[in-house]
């Protein structure tokens, strides 16, 4: 299965039928740019007017939400491709910086996603936030998030990717050390950067493999070049695809760079639920989906990797959410089950389907840590142990939080099911070494999403209240978020119905023929059962697990497979590992690095410096004294001498002064007549 | 003046006169500047310029001449004699009026004497005396001066006003404070 | 005639004179000398305007200011020499050397 770009290097106009988006795509760089503006802004405001901080930046995210809808209605309707480039140096002769704009259908849909997310999540963290600490400080930083991940999905080049890749990141250390006065969550953000710059070092001599074997940086180029199999592109697509993906293996949490996203919990649930749920994980998944034309041509060796890795990532991350007591923890380890979902479908080419799981789950996946956050606000731990019962006491919170849940499962007829079915179709009819395996894994994954979370809602929600007083339902400004993104996780889905209406296929698909073609022309009945019956059997099995007994205390959350849980419950003991691995590095390289610098730092220092000392005393010695001096004095001395010698020729006698011009003015004379 | 126009060309005779003129008048002049007495160097001195003179109305200058005639030897040299006789100059011989670089005095006048007459005789060796016959009239002397020349006519005349004030404050006597300030004793 | 004779006894005398300012140690005698010097100059003058007849004899015009300029020259010159003199009680020339450097 090919698919070829049919867009070359700078062609809008060869594509016929799309239009290019009038006012608004020609205007797009507003919302890249309005983020940054809005963050200096609350950066200058914030110190005396804490609520402008607020105010500003989801003044800023309507704009870009009423922008980027405006984009994703025009890409539906019309079909919008439109690019534009401002090129801004040049590196060597070929390559060329531009910073520029990309509106087209994958652009337009995170555009929607962004803007929609974010609005929802600044409008409740401006409840949620209120009487914290640096509360401008927050908000400047959720902007510059928002500008970077916009940067990064609108980019037409590799550089400005990876510039918003980086910015993105920055963001993300700057918002889950926000409580950095404990020492675990600046931990937690150093954490988190770090292994995404461990994965950064694939990203960028991969970007950097991919550009300079196209000759160029922008990816229209990068991926004309990767289909039509240019020379220099074949030497470096297989190793460049690779890389790139490891790039993506860290900001997505694949397996087993995974380390850094249950520790980012221990930011504010707000950024939680904006950036480790719903947009800048994605941003792996964004970075395979704009260049899947490379993984369909030259780096097709690469997707059994992807596809694998996403599978063991779905599978292995979905068991750790059993085991887990913080709420917040059970939905990162959702979170990174379900990517893993989405990167095997890139790996298996199902291309709709990874961006409409992307699509589904950033609103559900969003929905459910914004209600996990107002139960924690509410309840003031993050810990399942001191929860329960509160179904009772917060219902609007209780009820969003199990359509997210449904959704989550994949039960029709929400979001989640057909996100999830169509990735169970893109598996099994795909191209790719041990795709039935990994179909089965993907389906027991299916079983086990609705098994953590049905534990997670009855120990948390059903049950009697294990902590004092009484926790009250949270303020409409939290809890309207949470009403239109259940909204949303009911409708999403319905955008992309095998069968009966695939308009999100094609309008994802824009700039690429044919790359619906993976997409399932109808349901696949038995496929379809699978998915839903693995789903009900979780529900029901958890349930039987851990909501029986829920009007007494005991024997809650004690269910326990023996070797499994330790195992589970020290996270395969990876931390661990790396921090093993870590060390095995760090204690010789430390010593080494000490060696050479006392050896051999120093040693070449205080040479260089004894050198200079004794070059100074030469200098001051030889040529200052002896020499400059010398000469000095000797000019001062032929002065002087000559001055006195000179000196007698002022006798003072007038007679000679007459008697010196008139010999002087014969001899003139005599001179010029014999001259002249 | 017309007595003394003189009537004849009497060339061939211009050149005795003037030998013997140019002769008296280097004499005198040699006298003048090797005179052990100082009186005699000035003396010589008059008779140098008188011998000038006579040359002058050779030269059809009778005027001029006369106008030497007074002023210079009838004034300055008067002059000249009273400022030898108030610097108690030695009237009488003394050892040596020169100092010790005549040789070098000498040299230098030789040096210019042959630089001087060398170059007249080389450029002007064709120019010859002419119309020595009539001399210049006082009156066109008058219309000249007071005519073409009256602007250095009255800068000399300046110059005399200055240099007569300039010898009445320079040869008065040296004043006390409490003298001037009375008005001064002249 | 040749006004050739006529130059060299002018530069005779100038020569005499140039002698006599340099040799003689008694400053009224530079003083002779020195006109002696001018009156060299002046036969000159009379000389050419004798020998090219200038319209207003220039000549002669400009030998009257030189005797003028002259009597002038020597009335301070004497003066400061008197001057002189009163200060220092001599008037020879070998002693004033203030201007030695």
């Amino acid at each position: 299965m090919n698919s070829f770009i049919k867009l070359g290097a700078l062609a809008v106009e060869e594509v016929k039928e799309l239009s290019t988006g009038g006012w608004a795509a020609e205007n797009a760089w507003i919302m890249l740019v309005l983020p940054f503006v809005s963050a200096l802004a609350i950066l200058a405001l914030g110190k005396r007017k804490k609520l402008w901080g607020s105010r500003i930046a989801i003044g800023m995210m309507s704009y870009v939400f009423l922008h980027g809808g405006w984009l994703w209605y025009l890409s539906i309707t019309q079909g919008v491709v439109y690019e534009k480039a401002v090129s801004i140096g040049d590196v060597g002769q070929n390559f060329h910086l531009e910073w520029g704009w990309v509106v087209d259908g994958l652009s337009s849909m995170m555009y929607f996603v962004v803007g929609t997310v974010a609005l929802l999540v600044f409008i409740y963290a401006s409840s949620y936030m209120k009487g914290e600490k640096r509360y401008a400080g927050f908000f400047a930083s959720l902007s510059l998030f928002a500008g970077a991940m916009l940067v990064l999905v609108a980019s037409p080049n590799i550089v400005q990717l990876i510039v918003g890749w980086e910015l993105v990141g920055v963001a993300s250390y700057l918002l889950i050390g926000h409580y950095w006065e404990n020492k675990e969550n600046s931990s937690a953000g150093m954490k988190a950067f770090l292994v995404n710059k461990v994965a950064d070092v694939g990203l960028i001599i991969g970007a950097i493999m991919v550009a300079v074997g196209a000759g160029s940086f922008r990816i229209t180029e990068i991926l004309h070049a990767a289909e039509e199999g240019t020379a220099g592109m074949t030497k470096v697509a297989v190793a460049g695809a690779g890389l790139l993906f490891i790039g993506a293996m860290g900001k997505s949490a694949q397996f087993p760079l995974h380390v850094w996203l249950p520790d980012a919990m221990a930011g504010p649930t707000p950024v939680s639920a904006l950036m480790h749920a719903a947009t800048m994980v994605t941003a792996g998944v964004y970075l395979l989906a704009r260049f899947f034309p490379l993984y369909e041509g030259l780096g097709e060796p690469v997707r059994v990797y992807i596809m694998w890795i996403g599978a063991i990532t779905l599978l292995l991350t979905g068991l750790l959410a059993l085991v887990q007591t913080d709420l917040k923890k059970v939905l990162a380890y959702s979170t990174l089950s379900q990517l893993g979902y989405m990167v095997t479908a890139m790996g298996a080419g199902a291309y709709t389907a990874g961006i409409f799981h992307l699509f589904t789950h950033a609103f559900f996946k969003a929905l459910l840590f914004l209600a996990a956050g107002s139960v924690i606000h509410a309840v003031h731990s993050n810990d399942m142990t001191d929860m329960g019962g509160i179904r009772k006491f917060m219902p609007t919170t209780y009820k969003t939080f199990l359509i997210g849940s449904i959704a989550l499962a994949g039960l029709p007829p929400l979001a989640g099911f057909f996100s999830k079915d169509e990735i169970l179709v893109g598996i099994d009819i795909a191209n790719v070494t041990g795709n039935q395996f990994v179909l089965w894994t993907a389906i027991a994954g299916a079983f086990i999403t609705p098994l953590y979370m049905t534990r997670a809602i009855a120990l948390t929600f059903f049950g009697s209240y294990k902590g004092h007083g009484e926790p009250h339902e949270a303020p409409k400004t939290m809890t309207i978020p949470l009403v239109v993104l259940a909204a949303l996780s009911v409708v999403a889905g319905w955008v992309n119905i095998p069968g009966v209406y695939t308009g999100f296929a094609t309008w994802t698909a824009q700039r690429a023929e044919e790359m619906d073609l993976h997409h399932a022309e109808s349901f696949d009945y038995a496929l379809l059962t699978a998915g839903v019956v693995a789903a009900l059997l979780g529900v029901v099995v958890g349930w039987r697990l851990w909501g029986k007994d829920a009007e007494t205390q005991e024997a809650r959350d004690t269910f326990e497979i023996p070797v499994l849980y330790p195992l589970l419950r020290n996270k395969y003991y990876l931390d661990d590992f790396y921090l093993w691995l870590v060390g095995l590095i760090k204690g010789p390289l430390a010593r080494f690095v000490d060696w050479v610098n006392s050896y051999v730092i120093d040693t070449i220092v205080n040479a260089i410096g004894a050198m200079m000392v004794g070059l100074g005393g030469i200098v001051y010695t030889v040529l200052d004294q002896k020499g400059i001096d010398l000469f000095m004095n000797g000019l001062a001395g032929l002065a002087g001498g000559s001055g006195g010698k000179l000196r007698l020729l002022q006798t003072g006698r007038v007679q000679q002064y007459a008697g010196a011009f008139v010999l002087g003015a014969v001899v003139l004379v005599i001179a010029f007549v014999a001259i002249g | 003046m017309a007595l003394y126009r003189s009537r004849g060309s009497g060339v061939g005779n211009m050149t005795a006169v003037f030998g013997l003129l140019a002769g008296a008048i280097v004499f005198s002049g040699f006298r003048v500047v090797t005179s052990r007495n100082v009186m005699h160097s000035a003396l010589y001195l008059v008779g140098a310029l008188g011998g000038t003179a006579a040359l002058f109305v050779m030269l059809s200058a009778e005027f001029v001449a006369w106008v030497l005639v007074l002023v210079y030897i009838g004034a300055v040299i008067v002059l000249f004699l009273f400022g030898v006789m108030i610097t108690r100059a030695p009237m009488g011989r003394e050892a040596s009026l020169d100092n010790e670089k005549r040789g070098f005095a000498a040299a230098t006048a030789g040096l210019l004497f042959l630089m001087l007459s060398g170059s007249s005789l080389y450029a002007f060796k064709d120019v010859e005396l002419q119309g020595l016959g009539e001399t210049v009239s006082t009156a066109d002397l008058g219309i000249s001066l007071l005519g073409r020349f009256v602007l250095p006519f009255e800068i000399v005349s300046f110059l005399l006003l200055a240099a007569l004030i300039g010898g009445i404050v320079l040869a008065r006597k040296d004043l006390t404070p409490a003298q001037e300030e009375e008005g001064g004793a002249v | 005639m040749s006004i050739v004779p006529i130059l060299i006894l002018s530069s005779a005398l100038f020569s005499l004179g140039v002698y006599g300012m340099l040799a003689r140690r008694n400053a009224v005698m530079v003083l002779l000398a020195i006109e002696l010097m001018l009156n060299a100059v002046n036969i000159n003058l009379i000389a050419f305007e004798a020998a090219w007849g200038t319209v207003g004899a220039i000549g002669q015009v400009f030998t009257i200011f030189l005797i003028t300029v002259a009597a002038a020259e020597v009335g301070i010159g004497l003066a400061i020499v008197i001057l002189v003199f009163r200060n220092r009680a001599t008037a020879n020339l070998d002693d004033f050397t203030l201007m030695k450097g």
